[in-house]
């Protein structure tokens, strides 16, 4: 437990000292997105019987959740790489996983800040959206399951190059495909479903339902929380790989 | 400090090999350190000096053999390893709690610490404002915060200058005589002389010598006598002051200039390397 604690205060510590540049970092691309996609097509642009800027906002929410758990994949790779802080970590009698919780929840929280930033913005523009526990359930299970696959790739890459490969193979077209842009029921079958397996999309349709009243899916809470304790599982294992 | 070979060890190495490919930068190295012994690890670069500390702190795997550690160990590694945007205090917070150290006492310790390395003044500090001399210096009492059994030290005055370097051995000697047993390692031979209860050579992943320093010296002699001249440096070791000096006179010469002094730890070095130069 101690070992979690020290852990998740670093990240925690490492936030506070640069709240504010952080706050305005996860605040950039979803406005870029709310006010070219959102605005820029004007409340005329309607999904069902939903303007595409309410539309839009869970989808954002679910990707700025997922785009800054990952995300703490950097941090932890300027840790080992850079500061060589991980080396502490490695030598401290703390088990392999209190450390992956204590990142996994040092990713969430960040995750949690940045969703933050999103519902503040469109509590301002005065939209008919609900933010209630269901939607921050949601926010907080697929914020676990990414900061863990962030957790886990950070440990098994040896170098710092080998990240952005990842991010770009793997994170940023999730960020586009999983229902968070456009509904998926609009496309021909043979390409929704591949895109239904992807776990982004659980959470943007999950969260797009708990925004506008309407009841989650219990299938894609089910998922996401197999998908969270599968992913710490992996982060647990790959520790040990970044042993030389 | 003279350890009798009746204490206990604190560090015991067998046969540990360290394979990088086919590089080898441990090669089957054997020796044991005595509770409360400084022990200071010579050699040059590339020697496997951080190899050999990493695996006795648990940061790599050895390829085969056996490292063991008797009781906490505490480590101060070569490159600096601190969290920049984090105060002085906050690092050796983290540090505590790592190593399950109740929260009161994580305070009072710090506290404690900063005052015995001389940087109080700077707890609220954060890392990046420090300059080197006290970044080692939190390096240091941050491994000290758990009250290691075993202190670590690998190239601890590496940059720093002289009068840093003096406050960090007189620091390093105080921790020895609080009872702490202390691994070093060096290149610098002075620093190792000066310290150390036992001095290992490693040289290309092998022990070339381990002994204290006055027999480590004892092998070459007592007293040295270095000639330059046109034709470079030429020193002679002597078993005493009087064939030295007798030696001198021979050799004294127009052009050359010629000195006595007692041998060091650099002359036995020096010797014991120069043979096995591959
Ligand atoms: N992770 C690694 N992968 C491959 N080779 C390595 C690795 N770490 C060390 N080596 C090699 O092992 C040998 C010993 O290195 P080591 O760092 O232990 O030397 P050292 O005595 O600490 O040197 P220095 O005085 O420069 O710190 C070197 O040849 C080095 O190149
Ligand atoms: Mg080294």
């Amino acid at each position: 437990m101690n070992g979690f604690i020290a852990v998740y205060l670093r990240e925690l510590l490492i936030l506070k000292h640069r709240f504010w540049r952080m706050l305005m970092s996860f605040a950039v691309s979803p406005v870029l997105y709310l006010v070219a996609f959102g605005l820029g097509m004007g409340k005329n642009v309607k999904v069902g019987h939903q303007s595409y800027v309410e539309f839009l906002i869970p989808g954002l929410v679910a990707m700025s959740s997922m785009m800054q758990g990952f995300g703490i994949n950097v941090e932890i790779n300027v840790t080992r790489f850079y500061l060589k802080v991980f080396e502490e970590f490695q030598a401290a009698p703390i088990s392999n996983l209190s450390y992956v919780c204590g990142e996994v929840a040092g990713g969430v929280t960040r995750a949690i800040l940045a969703s933050c930033v999103i519902v503040c913005l469109s509590l301002v523009t005065g939209l008919g959206l609900t933010f209630g526990p269901d939607f921050w359930g949601l926010v907080f299970l697929n914020a676990t399951v990414f900061a863990a696959l962030g957790v886990t790739s950070a440990m098994l890459i040896k170098n710092h190059a080998d990240q952005a490969l990842i991010t770009n193979l793997v994170i940023t077209p999730m960020a586009f495909l999983g229902g968070t842009f456009f509904p998926l029921k609009n496309l021909p079958p043979w390409a929704r479903a591949p895109l239904e397996l992807i776990p982004l999309s659980h959470a943007s349709r999950g969260l797009r339902m708990a925004a506008s009243h309407r009841p989650v899916s219990p299938e894609d809470c089910i998922i996401l929380a197999v998908l969270s304790i599968a992913a710490i599982g992996l982060a647990w294992w790959s520790v040990d790989r970044a042993k030389d | 400090m003279n350890q009798s070979d009746s204490t206990p060890f604190a560090v015991t190495i067998q046969n540990l090999t360290k394979k990088y490919g086919s590089l080898k930068a441990l090669d089957k190295i054997t020796f044991s350190v005595h509770k409360g012994e400084l022990f200071a690890l010579l050699g040059p670069n590339g020697a496997g000096k951080t190899t050999l500390v990493r695996i006795l702190t648990g940061l790599t795997r050895p390829s085969f053999g056996i490292a063991q550690v008797n009781g906490q160990a505490g480590l101060v590694p070569q490159a600096l390893n601190l969290d920049y945007d984090l105060t002085v205090s906050e690092n050796l917070l983290i540090h505590g709690l790592l190593y399950h150290m109740p929260y009161p006492a994580i305070g009072s310790r710090i506290r404690e610490l900063l005052a015995y390395t001389e940087i109080a003044h700077k707890a609220r500090a954060t890392i990046r404002t420090l300059s080197g001399g006290m970044k080692r210096r939190v390096m240091i009492a941050r491994a000290l915060m758990h009250d290691p059994e075993v202190l670590f030290l690998d190239e601890p005055t590496v940059g720093l200058d002289p009068h840093i370097r003096r406050k960090i051995w007189s620091l390093i000697k105080r921790v020895q005589g609080q009872g702490t047993t202390i691994l070093l390692t060096t290149h610098y031979i002075e620093e190792a002389e000066l310290l150390a209860d036992k001095v290992a050579l490693l040289d290309h992943g092998t022990i070339v010598a381990l002994d204290t320093p006055r027999n480590l010296k004892a092998r070459m002699g007592t007293y040295a006598v270095d000639i330059v001249d046109d034709n470079g440096l030429a020193t002679n070791y002597f078993p005493d002051k009087e064939s030295a000096r007798k030696a001198m006179l021979d050799m004294g010469e127009q052009g050359r200039a010629i000195t006595l002094r007692q041998v060091t730890l650099e002359d036995a070095v020096v010797g014991l390397t120069g043979r096995t130069e591959k």
